[in-house]
């Protein structure tokens, strides 16, 4: 992979976006790698969160909206727990979902979902369900 | 006692055993659960972007007509705890966001609030030595895996319940009731949550770490404190059967339920056939039943 | 009419980029008194202070002022040369028209800079107007050093001075000197053995006869100033008489007691009457009284009946002792943060994750293992090590924000003495950053990667968690983009360097400042690295901050060349900025004497013919003053002045503006 940087990536609007609507800093990201090695769902992002944030500190926001990481996202929050510098990528990743959503596009369709389940499933998962993937 | 409550959805339909015993067990101790008057979703989810007002809206309004019926609210499922605990956190500390709330649910909450998660109450309240006291069938020989779960520990400076990476309220009530209390490294890791929706993998996945875990330290049971959490459990118990060798499935019940069993309710009261699994044998097994 | 020189410095471009300094030479040459003026390129060159000189002669001076940059800069410079003229150093002033001017405007045009310039050096030349002539104050010097910490540091510091022919008294908490260096194995990036380095220091400092070793024992006060403190150290009780004790150890031996030995860290176990390590100096074992069941229940005494010398005593007391020395040097070293802090690593409830200084006591050939590498669960030899560095360090939310300097180098070294003693064996290191800045530091990290096969992996370690007797290790190695999972024997953590519980105190006690994480502050991070703002309290190792053992000891040394400078002449000179009490109008509220931060306000009584005591002053101690204004602002009845700030000066610089 090569990437070719330029001023405008680093000063990125759309990374400013995501960091006004997550209430992050991604400059405060060290690299550490400890919520890519504690996230309990890091073995089906096709970007793992720390090079989530990586991608951001480039400004290469495309790369990040075109993988699965924030759809798989469960916002248990073990990332933000454990992070040395007390950063959220679980907040990133849900401004980048909100970035999606806020847009009307949804990521499921409820008329899709199987019916058996929309009729056993917790009230909870379908409500948290629908706010993370439907508009 | 009466503690002002907030079932919360899921505990009013699929979780309705949950809700049932905990408000019996809270009777056996002396107080009693009263189901605020009027009441809405909390949202289930506490908005991870702190620009996001709107999803603080539904819990505001919970939070704001459980003041009217007192100073305490008390909640049984992590999710609504989590949330609304949270929600209750930015009502009281910042003056801009409450202002924009309050303006959207037309009221004057103000945060003053106390949100107590129903282990807190026997902790704190009646505390476990009492809870000891009034056991009338102590849990002996029951290994007993304590799953927390995420939203009862996390993030640690907004809800503290206990600490987010050795938490032991959980367990010093289950070895009040009588019980061996099993650790187990999963017992703080993400269940799957809601991509029961459209990731079943990820869920067996993840479930089957936790119980397998749990099974793995020689538990014999597992006990939950969320509705979400015993639902991807005990579903996907079979699958993780399928794709586990020597894996043989382990009964799953809400702390409710042990509680009241420990307590001596007829266990024909205590909802245990709604659950997935069956515990039956195991309590015949060690004669407690 | 005094007659005044103003000189008006340009700093190359630092002060002329945004002042005229011409124009502000030109102005102040038509204020009354000033007679002298000129403004040139650097007045700090000796072609500049050749002119002053001169013209402080040629024009007879009394005063000169030099508006250049902070006072903290040059002033002594200036001041020195004024002298070298005739002039009495303290006519000498500056303007401060750099940092606290030209720095900070941009005015390219020069206007704003120019005319607060002007404003600055109007309002000095009417201070320097009300100037009296001062003389720097001689306070005798007594020449004996404190060393407080019997670390490598303090050894180092105590060997040296005493070298220099002046007496030491080298202060330890410890039954014995050493410090954690004590406990090392071997040592980084030369691999000798840290005691066959040390306990040499150790024995030298024991045998010197100008060194006098209080071991067990603590300063508990601090009164005086340099060149005249005294300090009170309390003697803990060791119940065993130091003087008479032949350390032949049947005390030891004969003890049926044990408990955790606090210097293996909990890996063994020692008696009850113990030396922390057999190298221990001095070699006089201590009775660990809370646990001694003849001291707490009149119980047993066994040490008493085997001791030969009959030098142990069950009734023994603390002695407080009280010395008279002129200089102290502080190296009370640092502590490790407890790992319990992080959960997630398991520590304490997982037994085979252990601390890094634990892997010390294990690869130490006088460690409890004997040097072989044995998991504390059950004693076998690990086949697999996770290092994990980093635990603490740099992380703000439950450790320190800083860096703890030593933990790559450790780590690294870790893994090669473990590759040489467990053959086949294979040792993980997760880190973030590797810093080997140091001499033939970088090739000894590449020599753990590259020879003795060492694998790094660049991430950091999110949980570690039992299995099946094993110790899984969850990371992330950032590198390959992976989530990381190694089912390991055993995991050392690199813990953060901490400074060391009570180290605030003992500032307090001393009068110097320190950090928010509570390590010491030097007077100057770059210039002044082993001094205090407080004279005479010099400071030497980690009580300052994360450091190696070269660097340590370097400073050591450094802080005893300072005490040995401060001792090389009977008197020492102070300047003579220093508060003055009128005592005409004192009424000894006291104000001034709590205000002071450097305890410089003394009581002192009036006392008739008869000798009765009819009034109280508040008197300064010259010594001590740092002439910081505190009780000026402090006293009521305006009864103290600042020698060359005085109110009538201020004032009259105000008024001026």
């Amino acid at each position: 992979m090569k990437m070719k940087l330029s001023n405008e990536d680093i000063s990125s609007v759309r990374v400013r976006q995501i960091e006004r609507i997550s209430g992050e800093d991604v400059r405060k990201c060290y690299q550490c790698g400890n919520c890519s090695g504690g996230c309990p769902v890091s073995f089906e992002m096709e970007i793992p969160p720390s090079q989530v944030v990586r991608f951001l500190q480039l400004g290469r926001v495309d790369e990040v909206m075109a993988a699965n990481s924030m759809w798989v996202c469960v916002g248990c929050l073990q990332c933000y727990s454990r992070c040395p510098k007390g950063v959220s990528v679980a907040a990133m990743l849900e401004a980048l979902r909100q970035t999606v959503l806020r847009k009307g596009e949804d990521f499921e369709k409820i008329k899709d979902l199987p019916y058996p389940f929309l009729k056993k499933a917790p009230q909870q998962a379908l409500v948290c369900g629908f706010r993370k993937f439907v508009s | 006692m009466k503690i002002p409550y907030y079932p919360g959805c899921t505990l009013n339909t699929v979780a309705k055993h949950f809700d049932a015993s905990a408000r019996d067990a809270a009777v056996s101790m002396g107080f009693e659960m009263e189901e605020l008057a009027q009441w809405n979703c909390c949202g289930a989810t506490f908005p991870l972007t702190p620009d996001n007002l709107i999803g603080l809206t539904a819990p505001a309004k919970v939070l704001s007509n459980a003041r009217k019926a007192g100073d305490t609210l008390t909640t049984l499922c992590s999710v609504c705890y989590n949330v609304l605990k949270r929600t209750n956190k930015v009502m009281k500390d910042s003056k801009e966001k409450r202002a924009v709330v309050n303006g959207f649910i037309e009221e004057e909450y103000d945060g003053s609030l106390n949100i107590i998660h129903y282990l807190e109450v026997l902790r704190d309240r009646v505390g476990f030595v009492k809870v000891k006291e009034a056991v009338k069938r102590p849990l002996k020989g029951v290994k007993a895996g304590c799953y927390y779960g995420c939203m009862l520990l996390r993030p640690f400076e907004d809800i503290g319940i206990d600490n987010a990476e050795r938490p032991t309220v959980f367990e010093d009530l289950l070895r009040a009731l009588g019980a061996e209390v099993v650790d187990f490294p999963n017992k703080i890791e993400c269940c799957g949550a809601h991509l029961a929706m459209n990731n079943e993998d990820v869920v067996v996945r993840l479930s089957g770490n936790v119980m397998t875990s749990a099974v793995g330290m020689g538990a014999e049971l597992i006990v939950t404190s969320c509705p979400l959490c015993q639902y991807n459990l005990e579903k996907s118990q079979p699958k993780v059967s399928e794709r586990t060798a020597g894996y043989a499935g382990v009964p799953i019940a809400y702390f409710t339920q042990i509680l009241g069993l420990a307590l001596g309710q007829p266990v024909e009261g205590l909802g245990f056939e709604k659950n997935a699994t069956d515990i039956m044998p195991l309590l015949q097994k060690k004669g407690i039943v | 009419m005094p007659r005044i020189g103003v000189f008006v410095c340009q700093c190359g471009n630092n002060i002329a980029s945004t002042v005229d300094t011409k124009k502000v030479a030109g102005e102040m040459s038509k204020l009354p008194g000033v007679v002298f003026t000129c403004d040139y390129k650097f007045m700090c060159s000796s072609p500049g202070q050749e002119m002053l000189k001169q013209a402080i002669k040629e024009n007879k001076l009394d005063g000169v002022i030099v508006s250049a940059c902070s006072p903290h800069m040059h002033e002594k410079t200036f001041r020195k040369a004024s002298e070298a003229a005739g002039l009495n150093p303290y006519q000498c002033e500056i303007t401060n028209i750099r940092e606290q001017c030209s720095w900070v405007h941009h005015d390219k045009t020069r206007a704003t800079g120019t005319v607060k310039s002007i404003d600055l050096t109007r309002m000095t030349i009417e201070r320097l107007k009300r100037n009296k002539p001062l003389k720097k104050i001689k306070i005798p010097v007594r020449k004996k050093a404190l060393v407080i910490g019997g670390g490598i540091a303090g050894i180092q510091a105590a060997l040296d001075i005493a070298e220099g022919g002046r007496d030491v008294i080298l202060v330890e908490k410890e039954p014995s000197i050493g410090g954690n260096m004590a406990r090392l194995s071997e040592t980084f990036p030369t691999m000798d053995c840290s005691q066959c380095i040390l306990t040499p220091k150790m024995v030298e400092a024991e045998l010197n006869e100008r060194i006098t070793l209080y071991t067990y024992s603590e300063v508990e006060k601090v009164d005086g100033y340099i060149g005249n403190f005294t300090v009170q150290i309390r003697r803990k009780s060791k119940y065993v008489d130091e003087d008479r004790c032949t350390g032949c150890g049947e005390c030891i031996e004969k003890c049926p007691f044990k408990v955790e030995s606090q210097f293996e860290l909990n890996l063994t176990k020692r008696k009850v009457i113990y030396t922390p390590f057999p190298q221990s100096v001095p070699n006089v074992p201590v009775i660990d009284a809370p646990n001694c069941p003849k001291i707490q229940k009149d119980k047993c005494g066994a040490c008493a009946i085997a001791c030969g010398p009959k030098c142990i005593d069950f009734k023994m007391q603390d002695k407080i002792v009280t010395e008279e020395v002129g200089a102290i040097v502080v190296a009370t070293g640092y502590q490790l943060m407890p790992n319990e802090r992080f959960g997630e690593y398991g520590y304490g409830r997982i037994k085979d994750v252990i601390s890094g200084m634990q892997f010390e006591r294990l690869a130490s050939s006088s460690g409890p293992t004997g040097g072989e590498i044995r998991r504390p669960s059950d004693g076998k030899v690990p086949q697999s090590v996770v290092f994990i560095q980093c635990v603490g360090s740099r992380d703000e939310k439950k450790g320190v924000s800083y860096c703890s300097k030593v933990c790559c180098m450790y780590t690294a070294k870790h893994t090669m003495l473990y590759s040489h003693k467990v053959h086949g064996g294979q040792a993980y290191v997760f880190y973030m950053d590797i810093r080997s800045g140091g001499k033939r530091y970088e090739e000894f990290v590449r020599k753990a990667i590259e020879h003795d096969n060492a694998m790094y992996l660049r991430g950091r370690v999110s949980r570690v968690y039992e299995k099946d007797g094993r110790v899984v290790v969850q990371g992330a190695d950032t590198l390959s983009g992976s989530q990381v999972e190694i089912e390991a024997d055993m995991v050392v953590l690199a813990t953060a360097i901490v400074s060391r519980e009570g180290a605030d105190t003992l500032a307090q006690r001393l009068g110097i400042g320190y950090d928010k994480d509570k390590f010491y502050n030097e007077y100057h991070p770059k210039l002044r690295p082993v001094e205090t703002v407080t004279a005479g309290i010099f400071l030497a190792g980690t009580c300052m901050g994360p450091m190696d053992i070269p660097e340590s000891v370097a400073q050591g040394s450094a802080a005893a060349s300072k005490v040995l400078a401060l001792f090389s002449a009977d008197e020492m000179a102070r300047e003579p900025i220093t508060s003055v009490v009128n005592r005409a109008t004192c009424n000894a509220c006291w104000d001034c004497l709590t205000a002071c931060p450097y305890s410089a306000i003394e009581r002192e009584s009036v006392k008739d013919r008869q000798g009765n005591i009819v009034r109280w002053l508040a008197k300064v101690n010259e010594g001590v003053c740092q002439g910081c204004g505190v009780c000026v602002a402090a006293c009521r009845s305006k009864s103290i002045d600042l020698r060359g700030y005085t109110d009538e000066q201020v004032y009259a610089a105000i008024n001026a503006f």
